[in-house]
């Protein structure tokens, strides 16, 4: 079922052929060719676990192949380390966290290659340099600032500058989009297309099927370890490429909805609700934020980058300080909140930042599991292994936890599976109330769908659950109603048949300019959203996407951020892979 | 996914939002103020106090017998400085003192050079080894530098006939002057401690440093020499602390085998002090400055006061000021969720 292109390989800039790597136990990929050609972004796609950040490590020397060859503009290689690879011209950005949080945004920016006037590292031109190369990504803050006081999508966006600032050959985002607003992904695909002018060959990773159409020419799917298609995209059929993902037939996947949420909403049992928050006010992010969430039901927050979705669950469980507001727990009211006795409450957050905090990569999948829930589990201290086992199971099999058994090292997992481990963390804590920020984020379609179906039934069974989401239709169809935030408001409610796309929108382009907010986001543009508002135009996107290039480049944009220092727009790169170290 | 492809590139215009949600907050600032300086403040402090309740402390007498007889020493937490903060340990400094000191006192019977140079090479070799062990063979620095301490103890009982043996300074040896004096030792350590410092801000070397104790993993990632950055540290580590001892050889005239003990837990201790995470990361050498300055004054002061209760309780509350400094130190980066 392998269909390899029938061109000969000498035109590719990096090659792979048959390559196998296992780890202890686990066959991570058989027999992997892999093709890129310069100038052409190539979309590397498959489900969790399938073999994706795999193989990105065996070409870049993370990890060494066990058997078959690697080779870069046509000579065989062997990186025995990332440096080795980024000095050859091959610059990536890995999935896990690619940066020092404790260090500064410059340093993060240049580590490695700082400006240096005799021999010494010119810390003023440092300064000054990552303040312009930042800029031009979006992303307008004090370098001198520790990284990790930057928000999640400005942090990815500062890997991705780090990455494109290297003169390379090959350029490899894996996952780049799993923590970036519409806004941020709208920058990065410029990026890419900036790359791909000046010849620069890009790997893209993303379980978003919609970014692939957008940017990417080519396209490769994994599954199990084994490459099961390399082909253009344009004219693939969405529905093809996700039955190529599964291994399943066309037909089997193409199901009612998009999104595997129930559309009949839930039915409301009155009485008081299960969460109850008022007046939340949070200095510069909050300003009286109030919301319900009712047994049963699903609420969703709605709102752009910046609206206050993830500090108002931060701010219900206590992770973030308020000055004013109370939080109800089914009408008691929870004073000195903190997320320990939220939890004790019955309060349970699923964090949007999964990829620093989280999951104990040393313990096993079980444990981790299984740990927060092990004083409910326990009798007279005791845990009943039969009962551990049975709920550990149940999620592995429910969220497809693609592990050799219960007893792996979750450091071990693939990206996608350890999120899904930490979600089953929170679900098996039997909460009341479950408050879910992005709670699909990184997780492969298959897995989506089960993800969605879970808190469908959860909310069905009595739980009130709170749902950040920044993909559009899975709020939409997930929530029964929806709260709207903009600056740290709340500007808008949705109920009934008015939770649409359209009606969201609506009532975010409609909602009063904040007064004090001089540098608020830009007023929201229906446009900028990443979904589609019509799910039919889906299967034939690949025109917009080509179209899109020339737009881009002539667009307001003030300069190519691929490229700040480097050769003129359009002059060809020859050599740009220098061995120097400056 | 039409209307998204067909949008021009955004102008920059939401970064604004960004800076706020990312401000931090009041109290996480001072914390960190706090941790970085709170050495220095405290140490104002104490000698304020202290010159103007005590009429001794304030001499010169006793202000160059503070910086003379300690300053070697404190080479010690330099080396250590640049250790924790790539997350590792050296407990091997103390006993690489005591060997540098009678390699030192050994090769000056052969000219100044072998005095200054054979200490220097032994430091460089054992540290390097450990580095190997560390880096190449991931073998805990825990284990490895308690090895070197236990081991160099033994190396220096052997070379000295079980201390039977002491290797003198000729009277005329010129090494003599290298540790004479005030001045001498505190130039020569001020020195030291400025080049560490920009060796730390201002190389990329010292980047990686920072670097891989923040997040080794994420270094290696980024391609940055992090084997090789962790063998040069202990090298460096074992060299300082064996040249110091050289120079306290040079002080004393002769190589003290008995000397030495726990002066790799005060070093430790002046590096968190003055602020650096034991957990790497980040720190500094001027805290380190101020941590080991204070650590004198506080000595001096304990001895001076509670002289007359034996060192049996000196020694207690030294430890007692220790356990509160750390404390502290705990519960600042705590403050600034730095775990
Ligand atoms: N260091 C390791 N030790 C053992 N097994 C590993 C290791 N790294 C990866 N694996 C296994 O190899 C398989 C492929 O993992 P990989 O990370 O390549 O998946 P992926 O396609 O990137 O998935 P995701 O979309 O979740 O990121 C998984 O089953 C994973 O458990
Ligand atoms: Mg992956």
């Amino acid at each position: 079922m392998v269909q390899q292109e029938p061109g000969p390989g000498s035109d590719a800039i990096l090659e792979v052929a048959g390559v196998d790597k296992s780890f202890a136990g686990v066959h991570a990929l058989r027999e992997v060719d892999f093709h890129l050609r310069p100038a052409e972004v190539h979309a590397l796609i498959g489900e969790n676990g399938a073999g994706k950040s795999t193989l990105i490590k065996v070409m870049t020397g993370v990890h060494r192949p066990d058997a078959g060859t690697v080779r870069l503009a046509g000579r065989e290689r062997e990186f025995r380390n990332p440096l080795e690879a980024q000095a050859a011209g091959i610059s990536t950005i890995y999935q896990e966290v690619n940066l020092v949080p404790l260090m500064s945004v410059a340093r993060n920016l240049f580590l490695g290659r700082e400006p240096r006037r005799f021999g010494l590292v010119d810390t003023r031109r440092m300064n000054r340099e990552a303040a312009e190369v930042l800029g031009r990504f979006g992303v307008r803050v004090d370098v001198t600032r520790p990284l990790r006081t930057l928000g999640l999508g400005a942090q990815q966006m500062v890997a991705l500058a780090r990455a494109v600032q290297v003169e390379a050959r090959v350029v490899i985002m894996d996952e780049p989009t799993s923590s970036l607003e519409p806004k941020e992904v709208e920058t990065l695909f410029s990026v890419i297309r900036g790359l791909k002018e000046q010849g620069i060959a890009v790997v893209y990773v993303s379980h978003r099927l919609d970014e692939l159409y957008a940017v990417c020419d080519r396209v490769t799917v994994m599954r199990d370890g084994r490459v099961v298609h390399t082909g253009e995209i344009a004219g693939l059929e969405r529905l093809k490429l996700v039955s190529l993902m599964l291994g399943r037939e066309m037909s089997a996947v193409r199901d009612k909805g998009s999104t595997a949420f129930d559309s009949d909403s839930h039915e409301l049992r009155d009485g008081q609700p299960a969460l109850r928050a008022v007046d939340l006010t949070v200095r510069h992010r909050l300003h009286g934020v109030s919301v319900d969430v009712h047994p049963g039901e699903v609420v969703g927050l709605g709102g752009l980058l910046g609206a206050g979705r993830s500090e108002t669950a931060k701010a219900i469980i206590g992770a973030l300080a308020t000055e004013q507001g109370s939080v109800e727990v089914e009408g008691r009211a929870m004073h000195r909140r903190s997320p320990a006795s939220s939890i004790r409450a019955g309060v349970v957050m699923l964090p949007e930042d999964r990829k620093a905090e989280g999951v104990i990569p040393n313990l096993s999948v079980r444990e981790n599991i299984s740990l927060a829930a092990l004083p409910r589990l326990s009798r007279a201290g005791l845990v009943s292994q039969a009962k551990q086992d049975e709920i550990v199971t149940f999620f592995m099999k429910r969220l497809r936890i693609k592990a050799s058994g219960p007893d792996q090292k979750v450091g071990d997992l693939s990206g996608g599976n350890q999120q899904k481990v930490l979600l089953a963390r929170w679900l098996c804590l039997n909460p009341k109330v479950l408050l879910l920020d992005e709670p699909t984020r990184g997780i492969d379609v298959g897995a989506k769908a089960e993800v969605q179906g879970l808190v469908d039934e959860l909310a069905r069974d009595g739980l009130g659950v709170l749902l950040i989401s920044s993909d559009l239709e899975e709020l939409i169809e997930g929530s029964d109603r929806v709260v709207i935030l903009k600056d740290g408001r709340v500007v808008g409610h949705l109920a009934g048949d008015d939770v649409t796309e359209d009606g969201l929108l609506d009532a975010l382009a409609t909602a009063p300019e904040s007064p004090d907010l001089a540098a608020a986001p830009e007023p929201p543009d229906p446009a900028t959203t990443p979904e589609s508002p019509d799910p039919a135009e889906r299967p034939q996107p690949a025109e917009p996407a080509a179209q899109a290039a020339p737009a881009a480049s002539t667009g307001p944009q003030p300069a190519n951020p691929a490229d700040p220092a480097g050769p003129a727009p359009g002059e060809p790169r020859e050599h740009p892979a220098k061995e120097s170290q400056s | 996914m039409t209307s998204t492809a067909l949008q021009p590139a955004p102008t920059p215009s939401g970064a604004g939002s960004d800076e706020r949600a990312a401000r931090v907050p009041v109290r996480e600032r001072v914390a960190s103020q706090v941790q970085r300086h709170g050495a220095l403040a405290v140490l104002v402090l104490v000698v304020a106090i202290a010159s103007a309740t005590s009429s001794t402390f304030p001499t010169w007498n006793n202000i160059s017998s503070i910086l003379g007889s300690n300053a070697f020493v404190w080479v010690l937490a330099l080396g250590m400085t640049f250790v924790i903060i790539t997350g590792g340990i050296d407990l091997s400094v103390g006993s690489m003192f005591a060997l540098g000191g009678v390699l030192g006192a050994y090769g000056s019977r052969h000219g100044t050079w072998l005095a200054i140079l054979l200490p220097l090479a032994v430091g460089a070799a054992w540290g390097s080894v450990q580095g190997l062990l560390i880096a190449k063979a991931r073998m805990a620095p825990f284990i490895v530098t308690l090895v070197g301490l236990l081991g160099l103890r033994g190396l220096l009982q052997a070379l000295t006939d079980e201390g039977a043996t002491t290797y003198l300074v000729p009277a005329h040896s010129w090494f003599r002057h290298l540790g004479a004096g005030t001045w001498t030792p505190v130039l020569i350590v001020a020195a030291l401690f400025a080049l560490g410092a920009l060796l730390l801000t201002r190389t990329r070397f010292g980047a990686t440093l920072t670097a891989m104790g923040g997040n080794e993993h994420a270094a290696r990632l980024m391609g940055l020499p992090v084997a090789r950055a962790k063998v040069l540290v202990y090298l460096l580590s074992g060299t300082l602390a064996a040249g110091a001892g050289a120079l306290g050889g040079a002080r004393l005239g002769s190589g003290v085998t008995t000397i030495g003990v726990g002066y790799e837990l005060t070093a430790i201790a002046s590096v968190v002090i003055g602020g650096t995470l034991l957990t790497g990361g980040a720190g500094s050498i001027g805290g380190t400055v101020s941590g080991v300055l204070l650590l004198a004054v506080i000595h001096n002061l304990i001895d001076h006061y509670f002289s007359q209760y034996g060192s049996a309780f000196t020694d207690t509350v030294n430890g007692g000021f220790l356990a509160v400094v750390v404390l502290l130190q705990t519960l600042l980066s705590r403050t600034q969720q730095l775990e």
